[in-house]
C-alpha cells in the first residue's frame, strides 16, 4: 500500500487538476453564451440569403444558369471542406466531426470519386493529415473568434477552384449547434447550390424586376453565399465547441471530485491502520515489560 | 391610417434593423430608388451609400457597402455586407 505521504501528494495534484478543470468550464462557459448570440444573430442572413437564392434561380431558365447554382453536371471532383474548432478539451466534439467527413470520404473514394479537401480549424488538418495528407488542399484556422475575412478567403478559394474547373461538387462538414447538450455533425452540399422548394414568394400576381438583370444578380449573390455558408458554419461550431468543451470540463470536474473522495477514504484508513499498528506496537512493548 | 412596410435590413454579423416604416430610400447600383408600402417586387445590387429610413416623421440613416435589396410583397430585405448606423 502506498505510504501517508504519496497519497497527500496524489490528492492535492488532482486538486489542482480539478481548479484547472473547473477554470476552463466556467471560461467556456462565459464563451458560449457569446458565441450562441453570435450564431443567433447571424442566422436572419443566412435565411433570407437562402430566400432570396430560391427566389431568384426559380426564374432562371436552365441554359443561362450560373453554373454556381447548377454544377458542372458531374461529380467526380469533390471537394469536402472540414470545418472543426482550432482547439481541443472539447470531448469529442472535433472527433465527431473528422469521423463523418472520414466516413465520407472512404465513400466517395470507394466509388471512384476524386476527393479533395480543404481544412478550417487546427484539429481537422491535425486528425485528417495522417490519413489523407495527400489530398489537403489547403488548410484554414479559425483564430479566436469566426470572422467574415476568414469565411471570405474560405470563399474565395472554393470559388477560384470551382472556376478553374478542378472541383465539380463542393460541401461542408460541420457540427450543427441543437442546443447545449446536442451538436450534430452535419453534411452541407454547398455547389451545386441546394435551393429550398419552398423558397418561392407568392407575388400575388405581379412578375419581379431585376436590376441589372436575374443572371447578373446571381452571379454575384452566390460567391456571397459561400462565403455566408462557411462563416455560418464557422460560428455554429464555435457555438458548440464551447458548449462540448464546457459539459466535457463539468464531466471532467466531478470525475476529479470522486477521485478526490476515494483517496481521502483511503488515505484516512491507512492513516488510521497505521494508528492501530503503533498503539499494538506500544501495548505489546508494555507488556513484554 | 396608410399601410406600413415591412423593412429589414441584415449584414451577415446580425440583424440591425427589422420593423414597420414608412418608406426606405436606397441606392441601387443603376441609380437610388425609394420603397413605399405596396411597391412591386423588385430585385437589385446595391452600391456603396446611405440608406435612409423613414417612420413617423423621423429618418435613420445606414451606411451600406454591397449588397441586395429585395421587395416582395411581404416587404424589403436588404442583404448588406457590411453596414452601420450614421
Amino acid at each position: 500500500m502506498a505510504s501517508l505521504k504519496e497519497m497527500r501528494n496524489r490528492i492535492k495534484s488532482v486538486e489542482s487538476t480539478q481548479k484547472i478543470t473547473k477554470a476552463l468550464q466556467m471560461v467556456a462557459a462565459a464563451k458560449l453564451r457569446r458565441a450562441q448570440q453570435a450564431a443567433q444573430n447571424a442566422r436572419p442572413y443566412a435565411e433570407r440569403m437562402a430566400s432570396v437564392i430560391a427566389n431568384l434561380a426559380a426564374g432562371v431558365s436552365g441554359d443561362g444558369a450560373p453554373r454556381l447554382l447548377v454544377g458542372t453536371g458531374q461529380d467526380i471532383k469533390q471537394l469536402i471542406i472540414v470545418a472543426t474548432a482550432d482547439r481541443g478539451l472539447a470531448g469529442g466534439f472535433n472527433s465527431s466531426i473528422v469521423r463523418m467527413a472520414r466516413e465520407r470520404i472512404a465513400t466517395l473514394l470507394a466509388e471512384g470519386k476524386d476527393v479533395k479537401i480543404i481544412t478550417l480549424g487546427k484539429k481537422a488538418r491535425d486528425q485528417l493529415k495522417r490519413l489523407y495528407g495527400d489530398r489537403i488542399v489547403e488548410s484554414f484556422e479559425t483564430g479566436a473568434t469566426p470572422s467574415l475575412a476568414v469565411a471570405e478567403s474560405v470563399g474565395q478559394k472554393v470559388a477560384a477552384m470551382f472556376e478553374a474547373g478542378e472541383v465539380d461538387v463542393v460541401s461542408l462538414t460541420y457540427s450543427k449547434f441543437k442546443s447545449v447538450v446536442t451538436q450534430t455533425p452535419t453534411f452541407q452540399q454547398m455547389i451545386p447550390a441546394v435551393v429550398s422548394g419552398s423558397g418561392a414568394v407568392d407575388l400575388q400576381g405581379a412578375s419581379y424586376e431585376y436590376e441589372p438583370d436575374a443572371e447578373a444578380i446571381l452571379e454575384t449573390l452566390l460567391p456571397r453565399n459561400l462565403n455566408v455558408q462557411v462563416l455560418s458554419a464557422m460560428l455554429e461550431n464555435q457555438a458548440g465547441f464551447f458548449a462540448a468543451q464546457m459539459s466535457a470540463m463539468d464531466n471532467a470536474t466531478r470525475a476529479a471530485g470522486d477521485m478526490i473522495a476515494a483517496l481521502n477514504l483511503l488515505k484516512n484508513r491507512t492513516r488510521q491502520a497505521q494508528i492501530t499498528k503503533e498503539l499494538i506496537e506500544i501495548i505489546s512493548g508494555a507488556e513484554a515489560l | 391610417m396608410a399601410a406600413k412596410l415591412h423593412f429589414s435590413l441584415v449584414s451577415p454579423e446580425r440583424e440591425l434593423f427589422s420593423g414597420e416604416v414608412d418608406q426606405v430610400d436606397a441606392p441601387g447600383a443603376e441609380g437610388d430608388f425609394g420603397v413605399l408600402p405596396g411597391h412591386a417586387p423588385f430585385m437589385t445590387a446595391l452600391r456603396e451609400g446611405p440608406v435612409r429610413v423613414f417612420s413617423g416623421g423621423s429618418s435613420t440613416t445606414y451606411e451600406v457597402q454591397g449588397g441586395f435589396a429585395d421587395v416582395t410583397p411581404a416587404g424589403l430585405t436588404i442583404l448588406a455586407e457590411r453596414a452601420t448606423e450614421v
